[in-house]
């Protein structure tokens, strides 16, 4: 297993919603890809954006600004 | 053969579309179920076919398209979903049995009172029966976007006005015209938008879905995996998962997706000229013959490629086989599951023959058919 690194984990409600944020931050060069979530969260989506601690910020005001929505956003040791 | 049994489905389908199938066969994963690169490629298919139905369609939101396994299935859920024990309904004789068993069967179930607005002798309805018979606290109208037997377009437009200005929602069967005329829910005042991919979409049988304007609740027809909030006891209540419970069809999905590539570069506008110039140099044809009656409105500017005629006083279903069996031109006979249709139309003995045309068809095809319709209609 790779040793655990802390991230930013950003969660969702539904797949369609992972798809769409995914497909946002893609087109704008925003950091991270999709994974599945760490067991440490719970979830409604299977699916969660990874990205590094530090694009907290850069993420969340490019989402928002988007109208897009998140369930949550929060680093965690992955 | 000459295939012009496009309003059953379409035959032809582009070329892309069975490469994407063939492709998703071999590359995709389950969507929703995982997040390895097969698991991700079925997703993001999915998803984009979202988005590109909702542009088509003008759906606010893509994750308000939730698919099915047919516009059947789409009409199930949104008819069942929306009307509730003792409430009142309105529909026309113009409509499908996927629209009018899911009614009548709740009109047994759920004590559902239902009115439907008559069509006349040419398969028209009268928006001032709407006027009629939607009232103050009517739940819900469904009605066709157009008609599979006449091919004749209801004012949908109108028809949302009418079920808006007494707090009804519109539920539009779409299975006719998706992919074939211009569809905007939000300019046509639709509130659920159902469809199907494998007739004017031109994608592969087992795809449809529905799109839901937000703010509409309709509740879950079904309950199952879903892939997420997998520990709740119930459908989770976002859109589209709320709708969507077990494994979607992917492979089917991701050949949707390509026909709506393929739609976007040709142009609805394109293939709706094609299609209406085809249905309309068969039917100047036909309808001049002595012997052949042709049923519908054909005065309407914007109609369905549908021509349905019956010769002299023959069985649908003996001229439908002879024009197959001799003259090798696929054409579908009998009652096209729409019964109320035909007791207006007065076919309900015989049924009638229907043509239909798609993008796909050409001037040489309607030629071939207009020379064999001519022949059978000369005998005597």
């Amino acid at each position: 297993m790779r040793k655990k690194q802390p991230a930013l984990i950003v969660t969702f409600a539904t797949t369609a919603a992972a798809m769409e944020a995914e497909s946002f931050c893609l087109a704008n060069q925003l950091p991270g890809r999709v994974i599945p979530v760490p067991r440490e969260i719970t979830a409604g989506c299977g699916l969660a954006w990874k990205a590094p601690p530090e694009a907290e910020e850069q993420l969340a005001g490019a989402l928002r600004a988007a109208g897009l929505t998140w369930s949550a956003m929060q680093v965690l040791e992955v | 053969m000459i295939y012009l049994d496009n309003a059953a489905t379409t035959l032809q389908k582009p070329p892309q579309v069975i490469d994407a199938v063939v492709r998703a066969m071999t590359a995709m994963g389950n969507a929703a179920r995982g997040a390895h690169g097969g698991a991700l490629e079925a997703s993001r298919t999915v998803y984009g076919a979202r988005v590109k139905l909702a542009g088509l369609f003008g759906c606010p939101r893509p994750d308000h398209v939730i698919f099915t396994a047919n516009s059947t299935e789409a009409l199930n859920i949104a008819i069942s979903g929306v009307l509730r024990p003792g409430d009142h309904a309105v529909t026309t004789d113009c409509e499908h049995n996927s629209v009018l068993r899911p009614l009548y069967r709740l009109e047994e179930e759920r004590g559902v009172k239902l009115d439907i607005v008559p069509a006349d002798k040419l398969g028209r309805v009268d928006c001032g029966d709407f006027e009629r018979l939607v009232q103050p606290g009517t739940r819900a109208v469904v009605c066709t976007h157009a008609s599979n037997l006449t091919g004749n377009v209801l004012d949908v437009a109108r028809i949302g006005e009418i079920a808006h200005r007494q707090g009804a929602l519109l539920i539009v069967d779409a299975s006719q015209t998706a992919g074939a005329l211009p569809i905007d829910m939000e300019a046509m005042g639709i509130d659920v938008l159902c469809f199907t991919g494998h007739k004017g979409l031109m994608g592969p049988q087992g795809t449809g879905g529905l799109c839901v304007r937000p703010g509409v609740e309709i509740a879950p027809w079904k309950a199952g995996g879903s892939g997420v909030h997998s520990y709740d006891r119930h459908q989770p209540q976002e859109y589209p998962t709320r709708l969507e419970a077990g494994t979607l069809n992917g492979h089917g999905i991701a050949g949707l997706s390509a026909a709506l590539d393929y739609i976007g570069e040709v142009g609805l506008e394109a293939i709706e000229a094609r299609e209406h110039t085809l249905m309309d140099r068969f039917y100047r044809a036909v309808s001049a013959m002595e012997g052949v009656t042709v049923y519908g409105d054909f005065s309407q500017p914007r109609r369905s490629a549908i021509v349905t005629l019956n010769i002299r006083d023959y069985d649908s279903a003996a001229v439908s086989d002879e024009l197959s069996e001799v003259y090798g031109i696929a054409t579908r006979p009998g009652a096209h599951c729409a019964p109320r249709m035909h007791q207006a139309l007065g076919t309900t003995d015989r049924g009638a023959v229907r043509f239909s045309f798609s993008w796909f068809n050409t001037v040489e095809d309607v030629d071939a058919a207009i020379r064999a319709v001519g022949e059978l209609s000369s005998f005597s």
